[in-house]
Protein backbone atom coordinates (compact mmCIF):
# COMPACT_ATOMS: atom_id res chain seq x y z
CA UNK A 1 0.00 0.00 0.00
CA UNK A 2 1.76 3.72 -1.26
CA UNK A 3 2.04 5.90 1.64
CA UNK A 4 -0.27 8.92 1.44
CA UNK A 5 0.92 11.99 0.22
CA UNK A 6 2.76 14.38 2.63
CA UNK A 7 1.40 17.39 1.65
CA UNK A 8 -2.26 16.22 2.40
CA UNK A 9 -1.28 16.16 6.46
CA UNK A 10 -4.04 18.21 8.51
CA UNK A 11 -1.78 18.82 11.51
CA UNK A 12 1.89 20.75 10.53
CA UNK A 13 4.38 17.69 10.09
CA UNK A 14 6.50 18.88 12.79
CA UNK A 15 4.80 17.96 15.15
CA UNK A 16 5.54 14.01 14.07
CA UNK A 17 7.71 12.82 17.50
CA UNK A 18 7.34 16.15 19.06
CA UNK A 19 4.72 14.57 21.93
CA UNK A 20 5.34 11.21 23.86
CA UNK A 21 4.07 8.87 26.19
CA UNK A 22 6.08 8.44 29.02
CA UNK A 23 4.06 6.82 31.76
CA UNK A 24 1.56 4.34 31.83
CA UNK A 25 -0.41 2.28 34.79
CA UNK A 26 -3.41 0.56 35.79
CA UNK A 27 -5.28 -0.87 38.29
CA UNK A 28 -6.17 -4.69 38.40
CA UNK A 29 -9.09 -5.44 36.04
CA UNK A 30 -11.81 -6.94 38.62
CA UNK A 31 -15.28 -7.18 39.15
CA UNK A 32 -15.85 -6.01 42.83
CA UNK A 33 -13.20 -3.37 42.81
CA UNK A 34 -14.18 -2.67 46.61
CA UNK A 35 -13.46 1.15 46.24
CA UNK A 36 -15.07 4.30 44.48
CA UNK A 37 -14.29 5.54 41.13
CA UNK A 38 -12.09 7.93 43.14
CA UNK A 39 -10.13 5.28 44.51
CA UNK A 40 -9.31 3.66 41.30
CA UNK A 41 -8.32 6.63 39.37
CA UNK A 42 -5.76 7.63 42.05
CA UNK A 43 -4.27 4.11 41.97
CA UNK A 44 -3.79 4.68 38.52
CA UNK A 45 -2.42 7.45 38.12
CA UNK A 46 -0.31 6.69 40.88
CA UNK A 47 0.95 3.91 38.85
CA UNK A 48 1.51 6.28 35.65
CA UNK A 49 3.83 8.56 37.55
CA UNK A 50 5.98 5.66 39.04
CA UNK A 51 6.32 4.14 35.43
CA UNK A 52 7.33 7.57 34.31
CA UNK A 53 9.50 8.41 37.32
CA UNK A 54 8.18 11.35 37.77
CA UNK A 55 7.06 13.16 40.81
CA UNK A 56 3.49 15.03 41.51
CA UNK A 57 5.34 18.16 40.45
CA UNK A 58 5.84 17.42 37.33
CA UNK A 59 2.97 17.08 36.28
CA UNK A 60 0.36 20.02 35.70
CA UNK A 61 -2.52 19.21 33.57
CA UNK A 62 -5.32 16.60 33.62
CA UNK A 63 -7.69 15.07 31.43
CA UNK A 64 -10.50 12.62 32.50
CA UNK A 65 -13.64 10.58 30.12
CA UNK A 66 -16.88 9.48 31.32
CA UNK A 67 -20.42 9.09 30.95
CA UNK A 68 -21.51 9.98 34.08
CA UNK A 69 -20.24 7.09 35.76
CA UNK A 70 -17.07 8.80 37.40
CA UNK A 71 -15.38 11.14 39.45
CA UNK A 72 -13.36 14.02 38.74
CA UNK A 73 -10.10 15.77 37.60
CA UNK A 74 -10.10 17.58 41.32
CA UNK A 75 -10.52 14.78 43.20
CA UNK A 76 -7.40 12.86 41.67
CA UNK A 77 -5.65 15.81 41.61
CA UNK A 78 -5.97 16.49 45.01
CA UNK A 79 -5.19 13.01 46.43
CA UNK A 80 -2.13 13.04 44.41
CA UNK A 81 -1.02 16.34 45.17
CA UNK A 82 -0.90 17.48 41.83
CA UNK A 83 -1.55 21.40 41.32
CA UNK A 84 -2.94 22.10 37.94
CA UNK A 85 -2.60 25.03 35.43
CA UNK A 86 -5.23 22.84 33.23
CA UNK A 87 -7.95 20.08 33.44
CA UNK A 88 -10.73 18.89 31.76
CA UNK A 89 -13.45 15.95 32.05
CA UNK A 90 -15.00 15.30 29.41
CA UNK A 91 -18.32 13.23 28.07
CA UNK A 92 -17.76 10.20 25.82
CA UNK A 93 -16.92 7.05 26.09
CA UNK A 94 -14.79 4.53 23.38
CA UNK A 95 -12.62 6.67 20.77
CA UNK A 96 -12.02 9.41 23.74
CA UNK A 97 -8.69 8.38 24.35
CA UNK A 98 -6.80 8.93 20.87
CA UNK A 99 -8.78 12.61 21.02
CA UNK A 100 -7.48 13.77 24.37
CA UNK A 101 -4.28 12.47 23.99
CA UNK A 102 -4.81 15.03 20.76
CA UNK A 103 -5.76 17.82 23.26
CA UNK A 104 -3.09 17.53 25.72
CA UNK A 105 -0.69 17.91 22.63
CA UNK A 106 -2.91 21.12 21.87
CA UNK A 107 -2.35 22.19 25.02
CA UNK A 108 0.98 21.72 25.67
CA UNK A 109 1.53 23.43 22.49
CA UNK A 110 -0.24 26.66 23.27
CA UNK A 111 2.19 26.58 26.28
CA UNK A 112 -0.76 26.14 29.18
CA UNK A 113 1.08 23.30 30.86
CA UNK A 114 4.18 20.62 30.64
CA UNK A 115 2.94 17.48 31.09
CA UNK A 116 -0.85 16.08 31.04
CA UNK A 117 -2.28 12.50 32.52
CA UNK A 118 -5.08 11.37 31.61
CA UNK A 119 -7.18 8.73 32.95
CA UNK A 120 -10.25 6.72 33.35
CA UNK A 121 -11.49 5.29 35.81
CA UNK A 122 -14.92 3.35 36.47
CA UNK A 123 -16.68 0.69 38.15
CA UNK A 124 -18.06 -0.84 35.18
CA UNK A 125 -19.05 -3.63 36.63
CA UNK A 126 -20.16 -2.99 40.28
CA UNK A 127 -21.52 0.17 39.78
CA UNK A 128 -22.92 1.37 36.05
CA UNK A 129 -22.78 -1.12 33.66
CA UNK A 130 -21.77 -0.52 30.73
CA UNK A 131 -23.98 -3.29 28.85
CA UNK A 132 -27.13 -0.93 29.96
CA UNK A 133 -28.75 -3.20 32.59
CA UNK A 134 -29.26 -1.58 36.27
CA UNK A 135 -28.87 2.14 37.05
CA UNK A 136 -28.94 2.76 32.67
CA UNK A 137 -32.10 1.71 32.39
CA UNK A 138 -33.94 2.94 34.83
CA UNK A 139 -34.09 6.46 33.50
CA UNK A 140 -37.04 7.82 31.66
CA UNK A 141 -36.84 7.59 28.48
CA UNK A 142 -37.22 11.02 26.57
CA UNK A 143 -35.53 13.31 24.22
CA UNK A 144 -33.75 11.29 21.32
CA UNK A 145 -34.16 8.31 23.53
CA UNK A 146 -37.44 8.33 22.38
CA UNK A 147 -36.06 6.80 18.49
CA UNK A 148 -34.33 4.32 20.27
CA UNK A 149 -34.84 3.13 23.67
CA UNK A 150 -38.15 2.89 23.14
CA UNK A 151 -37.80 0.36 20.95
CA UNK A 152 -35.50 -1.80 23.33
CA UNK A 153 -32.60 -0.45 21.20
CA UNK A 154 -31.01 0.90 24.09
CA UNK A 155 -27.01 -1.43 24.63
CA UNK A 156 -23.91 -0.88 22.39
CA UNK A 157 -24.44 -4.55 21.17
CA UNK A 158 -28.12 -3.40 20.22
CA UNK A 159 -27.26 0.05 18.39
CA UNK A 160 -24.04 -1.51 16.36
CA UNK A 161 -25.57 -4.70 15.19
CA UNK A 162 -27.50 -2.97 12.12
CA UNK A 163 -23.65 -2.04 11.08
CA UNK A 164 -22.60 -5.86 11.55
CA UNK A 165 -25.46 -7.57 9.75
CA UNK A 166 -25.45 -4.99 7.06
CA UNK A 167 -21.71 -6.21 6.58
CA UNK A 168 -22.39 -9.77 6.53
CA UNK A 169 -25.31 -9.10 3.81
CA UNK A 170 -23.13 -6.71 1.70
CA UNK A 171 -19.91 -8.70 1.88
CA UNK A 172 -20.79 -11.97 2.71
CA UNK A 173 -18.54 -12.00 6.39
CA UNK A 174 -19.37 -14.87 8.12
CA UNK A 175 -19.88 -15.76 12.03
CA UNK A 176 -16.80 -17.75 12.00
CA UNK A 177 -14.76 -15.39 10.15
CA UNK A 178 -15.17 -12.48 13.19
CA UNK A 179 -15.42 -15.15 16.10
CA UNK A 180 -11.43 -15.28 14.81
CA UNK A 181 -10.95 -12.03 16.50
CA UNK A 182 -12.20 -13.49 19.87
CA UNK A 183 -10.02 -16.51 19.92
CA UNK A 184 -6.92 -14.75 18.89
CA UNK A 185 -7.50 -11.80 21.58
CA UNK A 186 -7.67 -14.71 24.22
CA UNK A 187 -4.65 -16.43 23.17
CA UNK A 188 -2.73 -12.82 23.71
CA UNK A 189 -4.87 -12.86 27.03
CA UNK A 190 -3.58 -16.35 28.58
CA UNK A 191 -0.16 -14.94 27.98
CA UNK A 192 -1.20 -11.32 30.06
CA UNK A 193 -0.69 -12.09 33.94
CA UNK A 194 -3.25 -8.84 34.76
CA UNK A 195 -6.49 -10.29 31.90
CA UNK A 196 -9.42 -11.01 33.28
CA UNK A 197 -10.38 -13.77 31.49
CA UNK A 198 -6.82 -15.48 30.66
CA UNK A 199 -8.33 -18.86 29.03
CA UNK A 200 -7.95 -19.65 25.49
CA UNK A 201 -11.18 -20.07 23.36
CA UNK A 202 -12.00 -21.20 19.87
CA UNK A 203 -13.74 -20.28 17.00
CA UNK A 204 -16.17 -23.12 17.59
CA UNK A 205 -16.36 -21.66 21.38
CA UNK A 206 -17.56 -18.75 20.34
CA UNK A 207 -20.50 -20.12 18.02
CA UNK A 208 -21.72 -22.11 20.56
CA UNK A 209 -21.90 -19.58 22.79
CA UNK A 210 -25.64 -17.93 23.21
CA UNK A 211 -26.87 -15.42 20.98
CA UNK A 212 -27.46 -12.22 22.43
CA UNK A 213 -28.70 -9.96 19.68
CA UNK A 214 -27.76 -11.08 16.14
CA UNK A 215 -25.16 -10.99 15.30
CA UNK A 216 -23.60 -10.98 18.60
CA UNK A 217 -23.17 -14.38 20.60
CA UNK A 218 -21.98 -13.67 24.17
CA UNK A 219 -18.53 -14.47 23.10
CA UNK A 220 -18.63 -12.10 20.49
CA UNK A 221 -18.98 -9.27 23.22
CA UNK A 222 -16.35 -7.68 25.81
CA UNK A 223 -16.13 -7.80 29.20
CA UNK A 224 -16.90 -5.76 32.09
CA UNK A 225 -15.19 -5.03 34.55
CA UNK A 226 -14.20 -2.21 37.30
CA UNK A 227 -10.45 -0.42 36.81
CA UNK A 228 -8.83 2.75 36.09
CA UNK A 229 -6.18 3.10 33.34
CA UNK A 230 -3.65 6.53 33.09
CA UNK A 231 -1.37 7.66 30.80
CA UNK A 232 1.58 10.47 30.82
CA UNK A 233 1.86 13.30 27.76
CA UNK A 234 4.43 15.22 27.55
CA UNK A 235 6.89 16.95 24.80
CA UNK A 236 9.77 14.47 23.59
CA UNK A 237 12.43 16.70 24.58
CA UNK A 238 11.01 16.53 28.31
CA UNK A 239 10.20 12.65 28.12
CA UNK A 240 14.16 11.91 27.04
CA UNK A 241 14.51 12.84 31.28
CA UNK A 242 11.58 10.12 32.00
CA UNK A 243 12.57 6.59 33.17
CA UNK A 244 11.46 4.54 30.38
CA UNK A 245 11.64 4.86 26.85
CA UNK A 246 9.75 7.30 24.68
CA UNK A 247 6.32 6.08 22.71
CA UNK A 248 6.88 8.86 20.13
CA UNK A 249 3.41 10.22 19.19
CA UNK A 250 3.52 10.23 14.82
CA UNK A 251 -0.04 11.50 14.61
CA UNK A 252 -3.95 11.76 15.78
CA UNK A 253 -7.32 11.60 14.17
CA UNK A 254 -10.32 12.79 17.26
CA UNK A 255 -13.44 11.85 17.23
CA UNK A 256 -13.79 11.96 13.95
CA UNK A 257 -17.53 11.28 12.59
CA UNK A 258 -19.93 10.25 9.63
CA UNK A 259 -22.43 12.49 8.23
CA UNK A 260 -25.74 12.48 10.22
CA UNK A 261 -23.78 11.73 13.50
CA UNK A 262 -27.16 12.16 15.12
CA UNK A 263 -28.61 9.39 13.59
CA UNK A 264 -25.82 8.40 11.02
CA UNK A 265 -28.15 5.05 9.91
CA UNK A 266 -29.61 7.84 7.47
CA UNK A 267 -26.26 7.78 5.34
CA UNK A 268 -25.08 4.96 3.43
CA UNK A 269 -23.33 2.58 2.93
CA UNK A 270 -23.90 1.50 6.25
CA UNK A 271 -21.38 -1.16 6.37
CA UNK A 272 -19.13 1.13 6.74
CA UNK A 273 -17.66 2.67 10.12
CA UNK A 274 -15.82 6.11 10.36
CA UNK A 275 -12.53 4.95 9.65
CA UNK A 276 -13.15 5.57 6.17
CA UNK A 277 -12.91 9.16 7.33
CA UNK A 278 -10.03 8.95 10.02
CA UNK A 279 -7.80 7.33 7.85
CA UNK A 280 -7.52 10.12 5.54
CA UNK A 281 -6.38 12.43 8.44
CA UNK A 282 -4.53 9.55 10.28
CA UNK A 283 -2.06 8.36 7.62
CA UNK A 284 -1.09 11.76 6.34
CA UNK A 285 -0.66 13.40 10.22
CA UNK A 286 1.44 10.33 10.66
CA UNK A 287 3.15 10.09 7.50
CA UNK A 288 3.19 6.38 7.65
CA UNK A 289 0.69 4.27 5.66
CA UNK A 290 -0.94 0.38 6.69
CA UNK A 291 1.59 -1.05 5.89
CA UNK A 292 4.16 0.50 8.02
CA UNK A 293 2.02 -0.78 10.85
CA UNK A 294 3.75 -3.76 13.36
CA UNK A 295 1.25 -3.96 16.04
CA UNK A 296 -2.54 -2.54 16.23
CA UNK A 297 -5.04 -2.22 19.01
CA UNK A 298 -8.07 -1.82 17.16
CA UNK A 299 -10.98 -1.50 19.85
CA UNK A 300 -12.64 -4.69 20.60
CA UNK A 301 -15.97 -3.75 22.21
CA UNK A 302 -17.45 -6.63 20.10
CA UNK A 303 -15.10 -8.71 17.61
CA UNK A 304 -17.07 -7.04 15.05
CA UNK A 305 -15.75 -3.10 15.80
CA UNK A 306 -12.38 -4.83 15.35
CA UNK A 307 -12.69 -6.24 12.04
CA UNK A 308 -14.58 -3.16 10.75
CA UNK A 309 -12.11 -0.65 11.56
CA UNK A 310 -9.26 -2.81 10.61
CA UNK A 311 -10.71 -2.86 7.24
CA UNK A 312 -11.67 0.71 6.96
CA UNK A 313 -8.60 1.90 8.11
CA UNK A 314 -7.03 0.41 5.13
CA UNK A 315 -5.38 -2.72 6.12
CA UNK A 316 -6.97 -5.07 3.56
CA UNK A 317 -9.24 -4.09 1.02
CA UNK A 318 -12.76 -3.35 1.55
CA UNK A 319 -14.61 -6.08 2.22
CA UNK A 320 -12.02 -8.28 2.96
CA UNK A 321 -12.43 -7.44 6.91
CA UNK A 322 -13.77 -11.39 7.42
CA UNK A 323 -10.19 -12.74 5.81
CA UNK A 324 -7.83 -10.16 7.57
CA UNK A 325 -8.78 -11.44 10.71
CA UNK A 326 -9.20 -14.88 10.69
CA UNK A 327 -6.39 -15.98 8.24
CA UNK A 328 -3.58 -15.30 10.86
CA UNK A 329 -2.39 -11.60 10.47
CA UNK A 330 -4.21 -10.66 13.67
CA UNK A 331 -2.22 -13.30 16.00
CA UNK A 332 0.85 -12.94 18.01
CA UNK A 333 3.44 -14.36 15.63
CA UNK A 334 1.41 -13.04 12.83
CA UNK A 335 2.38 -10.05 10.25
CA UNK A 336 0.50 -7.32 12.23
CA UNK A 337 -0.92 -9.02 16.12
CA UNK A 338 -3.81 -6.84 16.92
CA UNK A 339 -4.67 -6.02 20.75
CA UNK A 340 -2.09 -8.12 22.15
CA UNK A 341 -2.88 -7.47 26.04
CA UNK A 342 -6.44 -9.58 25.23
CA UNK A 343 -8.43 -6.45 24.44
CA UNK A 344 -11.88 -5.32 25.85
CA UNK A 345 -12.67 -9.07 25.31
CA UNK A 346 -10.34 -10.66 27.81
CA UNK A 347 -8.28 -8.04 29.50
CA UNK A 348 -10.89 -5.84 31.30
CA UNK A 349 -12.95 -2.82 29.93
CA UNK A 350 -11.36 0.89 29.78
CA UNK A 351 -13.29 1.92 27.14
CA UNK A 352 -9.95 2.23 25.17
CA UNK A 353 -7.01 2.99 27.12
CA UNK A 354 -5.66 -0.37 28.24
CA UNK A 355 -4.91 -0.87 24.02
CA UNK A 356 -2.92 2.31 24.47
CA UNK A 357 -1.14 1.14 27.24
CA UNK A 358 -0.35 -2.30 25.65
CA UNK A 359 1.17 -0.33 22.21
CA UNK A 360 3.03 1.71 24.60
CA UNK A 361 4.41 -1.35 26.63
CA UNK A 362 5.09 -3.27 22.77
CA UNK A 363 7.13 -0.10 22.09
CA UNK A 364 9.34 -0.21 24.82
CA UNK A 365 10.42 -3.81 23.98
CA UNK A 366 9.00 -4.51 27.50
CA UNK A 367 5.02 -6.12 27.91
CA UNK A 368 4.31 -7.76 31.47
CA UNK A 369 4.58 -11.25 30.43
CA UNK A 370 5.51 -14.17 32.48
CA UNK A 371 9.25 -14.14 30.52
CA UNK A 372 12.27 -13.59 33.09
CA UNK A 373 13.48 -10.56 34.18
CA UNK A 374 16.63 -10.04 33.23
CA UNK A 375 19.76 -8.18 35.43
CA UNK A 376 19.19 -4.70 33.99
CA UNK A 377 15.31 -5.06 35.01
CA UNK A 378 13.90 -5.66 31.52
CA UNK A 379 11.89 -8.95 30.60
CA UNK A 380 14.04 -11.23 28.47
CA UNK A 381 11.08 -12.11 26.04
CA UNK A 382 10.93 -16.12 24.55
CA UNK A 383 8.87 -14.87 21.57
CA UNK A 384 7.47 -18.01 22.32
CA UNK A 385 3.45 -17.72 21.83
CA UNK A 386 2.76 -20.82 23.70
CA UNK A 387 -0.12 -20.66 26.59
CA UNK A 388 1.08 -18.57 29.99
CA UNK A 389 3.88 -17.65 27.45
CA UNK A 390 5.56 -14.32 26.03
CA UNK A 391 3.98 -12.09 24.03
CA UNK A 392 6.44 -8.93 23.49
CA UNK A 393 6.13 -8.91 19.73
CA UNK A 394 9.48 -9.12 17.98
CA UNK A 395 9.96 -6.43 15.37
CA UNK A 396 7.85 -3.41 16.99
CA UNK A 397 8.43 0.05 15.99
CA UNK A 398 5.27 1.38 14.75
CA UNK A 399 1.90 0.89 16.42
CA UNK A 400 -1.73 2.39 15.95
CA UNK A 401 -4.82 2.63 18.04
CA UNK A 402 -7.82 2.89 16.06
CA UNK A 403 -10.54 3.77 18.91
CA UNK A 404 -14.34 3.05 18.13
CA UNK A 405 -17.30 5.21 20.08
CA UNK A 406 -19.88 3.33 17.81
CA UNK A 407 -19.86 2.93 14.04
CA UNK A 408 -20.54 6.65 12.99
CA UNK A 409 -17.77 8.02 15.41
CA UNK A 410 -13.82 7.48 15.71
CA UNK A 411 -10.67 8.44 16.73
CA UNK A 412 -7.05 7.07 16.49
CA UNK A 413 -2.88 7.23 17.09
CA UNK A 414 0.09 6.08 15.67
CA UNK A 415 3.25 5.82 17.68
CA UNK A 416 6.74 4.60 16.99
CA UNK A 417 9.42 3.49 18.87
CA UNK A 418 11.89 5.70 20.31
CA UNK B 1 -49.11 19.98 29.37
CA UNK B 2 -45.96 17.72 29.35
CA UNK B 3 -46.54 13.56 28.79
CA UNK B 4 -45.98 11.32 31.20
CA UNK B 5 -46.50 7.67 30.16
CA UNK B 6 -45.58 4.18 30.43
CA UNK B 7 -44.69 1.77 27.67
CA UNK B 8 -43.65 -2.03 28.18
CA UNK B 9 -42.08 -0.91 31.50
CA UNK B 10 -40.50 1.93 30.73
CA UNK B 11 -41.65 5.88 31.43
CA UNK B 12 -41.80 7.66 28.96
CA UNK B 13 -41.38 11.55 29.35
CA UNK B 14 -41.85 14.15 26.38
CA UNK B 15 -42.13 17.88 27.57
CA UNK B 16 -43.01 20.66 26.28
CA UNK B 17 -39.83 22.18 25.06
CA UNK B 18 -39.62 18.99 22.57
CA UNK B 19 -41.30 21.26 19.84
CA UNK B 20 -39.79 18.53 16.97
CA UNK B 21 -40.84 15.06 18.83
CA UNK B 22 -43.96 16.38 20.28
CA UNK B 23 -45.05 17.35 16.45
CA UNK B 24 -44.08 13.98 15.26
CA UNK B 25 -45.16 11.71 17.54
CA UNK B 26 -48.88 13.83 17.67
CA UNK B 27 -48.59 12.52 13.50
CA UNK B 28 -48.47 9.41 14.96
CA UNK B 29 -51.02 9.53 17.63
CA UNK B 30 -53.18 10.19 14.80
CA UNK B 31 -52.21 7.17 12.81
CA UNK B 32 -50.92 9.29 9.91
CA UNK B 33 -47.04 9.94 9.64
CA UNK B 34 -45.45 13.02 9.09
CA UNK B 35 -41.83 14.17 8.64
CA UNK B 36 -39.97 17.86 8.42
CA UNK B 37 -39.56 18.46 4.81
CA UNK B 38 -37.06 21.62 4.54
CA UNK B 39 -38.54 24.96 3.28
CA UNK B 40 -35.71 25.39 1.50
CA UNK B 41 -34.35 22.28 -0.33
CA UNK B 42 -36.99 20.35 0.06
CA UNK B 43 -35.63 17.27 1.17
CA UNK B 44 -37.26 14.91 4.03
CA UNK B 45 -35.77 14.20 6.93
CA UNK B 46 -35.45 11.48 9.92
CA UNK B 47 -35.26 11.68 12.95
CA UNK B 48 -36.63 14.92 13.66
CA UNK B 49 -33.82 17.97 13.84
CA UNK B 50 -34.05 21.58 14.76
CA UNK B 51 -32.99 22.39 11.24
CA UNK B 52 -32.24 20.59 7.59
CA UNK B 53 -29.18 19.04 8.14
CA UNK B 54 -28.74 19.19 4.36
CA UNK B 55 -28.47 22.93 3.97
CA UNK B 56 -29.07 24.22 7.28
CA UNK B 57 -32.23 26.11 6.81
CA UNK B 58 -34.15 25.83 9.47
CA UNK B 59 -37.46 26.59 7.58
CA UNK B 60 -39.49 23.35 7.47
CA UNK B 61 -43.33 22.47 7.63
CA UNK B 62 -44.67 18.38 8.47
CA UNK B 63 -45.67 16.92 5.52
CA UNK B 64 -47.42 13.53 5.20
CA UNK B 65 -45.43 10.11 3.91
CA UNK B 66 -46.27 7.04 3.20
CA UNK B 67 -45.15 4.33 5.33
CA UNK B 68 -44.17 1.68 3.28
CA UNK B 69 -40.65 0.35 2.66
CA UNK B 70 -38.19 -2.08 2.99
CA UNK B 71 -36.10 -3.48 5.42
CA UNK B 72 -32.55 -2.14 4.91
CA UNK B 73 -31.02 -4.25 8.28
CA UNK B 74 -32.06 -5.80 11.57
CA UNK B 75 -30.40 -6.90 15.14
CA UNK B 76 -33.21 -10.00 16.56
CA UNK B 77 -32.66 -8.89 20.60
CA UNK B 78 -32.51 -12.40 22.45
CA UNK B 79 -31.20 -11.55 25.50
CA UNK B 80 -33.19 -8.51 26.37
CA UNK B 81 -32.01 -5.22 28.64
CA UNK B 82 -35.09 -3.39 29.69
CA UNK B 83 -37.26 -5.88 31.87
CA UNK B 84 -40.69 -5.74 30.19
CA UNK B 85 -38.68 -6.73 27.44
CA UNK B 86 -37.80 -10.05 28.18
CA UNK B 87 -41.09 -11.76 27.81
CA UNK B 88 -41.34 -10.43 24.03
CA UNK B 89 -37.94 -12.25 23.01
CA UNK B 90 -36.26 -12.70 20.26
CA UNK B 91 -38.13 -9.22 19.23
CA UNK B 92 -36.58 -7.39 15.87
CA UNK B 93 -35.43 -3.91 15.86
CA UNK B 94 -35.65 -2.71 11.89
CA UNK B 95 -34.18 -0.10 10.06
CA UNK B 96 -36.54 0.53 6.81
CA UNK B 97 -35.82 2.33 3.88
CA UNK B 98 -38.60 4.27 2.98
CA UNK B 99 -40.00 4.31 -0.10
CA UNK B 100 -40.07 7.81 -0.53
CA UNK B 101 -36.94 9.42 -1.13
CA UNK B 102 -34.73 6.52 -1.15
CA UNK B 103 -31.44 6.81 -2.53
CA UNK B 104 -31.33 10.53 -2.41
CA UNK B 105 -29.63 12.92 -1.82
CA UNK B 106 -26.68 10.59 -2.51
CA UNK B 107 -26.73 6.96 -3.07
CA UNK B 108 -26.40 4.76 -0.42
CA UNK B 109 -29.15 7.18 1.71
CA UNK B 110 -32.44 6.67 2.67
CA UNK B 111 -34.74 7.81 5.19
CA UNK B 112 -34.56 4.55 7.69
CA UNK B 113 -36.65 4.36 10.07
CA UNK B 114 -36.35 2.97 13.26
CA UNK B 115 -39.34 0.31 14.52
CA UNK B 116 -40.23 -3.34 16.06
CA UNK B 117 -40.96 -6.00 14.30
CA UNK B 118 -45.02 -5.95 15.30
CA UNK B 119 -48.32 -6.82 14.11
CA UNK B 120 -50.58 -5.45 12.26
CA UNK B 121 -52.16 -3.84 16.08
CA UNK B 122 -48.99 -2.20 16.90
CA UNK B 123 -48.18 -5.48 19.09
CA UNK B 124 -44.26 -6.69 19.38
CA UNK B 125 -44.35 -9.58 16.89
CA UNK B 126 -44.44 -13.45 17.67
CA UNK B 127 -41.48 -15.52 17.42
CA UNK B 128 -43.01 -16.90 14.02
CA UNK B 129 -43.52 -13.51 12.44
CA UNK B 130 -39.91 -12.84 13.57
CA UNK B 131 -38.50 -15.85 11.26
CA UNK B 132 -40.11 -14.73 8.18
CA UNK B 133 -38.32 -11.56 8.00
CA UNK B 134 -35.24 -10.20 7.03
CA UNK B 135 -33.07 -7.72 4.81
CA UNK B 136 -35.29 -7.20 1.89
CA UNK B 137 -38.78 -7.54 3.71
CA UNK B 138 -41.62 -5.50 2.18
CA UNK B 139 -42.97 -3.73 5.54
CA UNK B 140 -46.07 -1.19 6.62
CA UNK B 141 -46.27 1.10 9.10
CA UNK B 142 -48.23 0.84 12.27
CA UNK B 143 -48.40 2.12 15.43
CA UNK B 144 -48.24 1.54 19.12
CA UNK B 145 -50.43 3.61 21.14
CA UNK B 146 -48.89 4.78 24.25
CA UNK B 147 -51.27 7.78 25.51
CA UNK B 148 -53.13 10.36 23.94
CA UNK B 149 -50.40 12.57 21.94
CA UNK B 150 -47.92 9.76 21.95
CA UNK B 151 -47.67 6.32 19.80
CA UNK B 152 -44.96 4.94 18.45
CA UNK B 153 -44.55 4.11 14.56
CA UNK B 154 -43.52 0.17 14.51
CA UNK B 155 -43.38 -1.92 11.58
CA UNK B 156 -45.44 -4.99 10.18
CA UNK B 157 -45.20 -7.15 7.36
CA UNK B 158 -46.71 -5.70 4.40
CA UNK B 159 -48.51 -8.97 3.41
CA UNK B 160 -50.41 -7.17 0.37
CA UNK B 161 -46.60 -6.41 -1.41
CA UNK B 162 -44.53 -8.34 -3.29
CA UNK B 163 -42.15 -10.06 -1.01
CA UNK B 164 -38.46 -11.20 -1.93
CA UNK B 165 -38.24 -14.92 -2.31
CA UNK B 166 -35.91 -15.36 0.65
CA UNK B 167 -35.46 -11.97 2.71
CA UNK B 168 -31.71 -12.17 3.85
CA UNK B 169 -31.34 -13.57 7.48
CA UNK B 170 -28.26 -14.16 10.08
CA UNK B 171 -26.94 -17.26 8.44
CA UNK B 172 -26.59 -19.08 11.63
CA UNK B 173 -29.79 -20.70 12.66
Amino acid sequence: MPLPADADASTPRYLRDKYAIVGVGETTYTRGSGTTTRGLGTWAVRNALQDAGLKASDVDGMLSYQSGDSTFSTFIAGDVGIRLNFYMDVFGGGSSTEALIGIAMGVMEAGMCKAVVIFRAMNGFSQVRIGGTGARSAVPVSGEMLHNRAYGWQSAGQMFSPTFMRHMHDYGTTPAQVAAVRAAHSNHASNNPKAYYKKRVTVEDVLASRIICKPLHLLDCCVETDNATAIIVTSADRARDCAKPRALIRGVAGRVCKPRIDMHYQHGPISTVAGKYAREILWPNSGVGPEDVDVTGSYDAFTFTTMLQLEDYGFCKKGDGGDYVSNGTINLGGRRPNNTSGGHLCEGYTHGMNMVIENVRQLRHDVDDSCPVGPDGKRQHTYDYKEGGCRQVKKCEVTANLGWAMPGTGSAMVMRRD
Amino acid sequence: MPIQAQYLGMGLDLNDLEVENRAYFGHCAEHNFHLQQCGSCNQLRYPPTTACPFCTSPEARWVPVEGKGAVHSYTEVHHAIQPAFKAHTPYMILLVDLDTQKGRPTEHDALRVVGNLATPDGKLAPSEMVKRVGVGTRVRMVFSDVSPGLSLPQWTIDEGASQPAKPWRYPQE
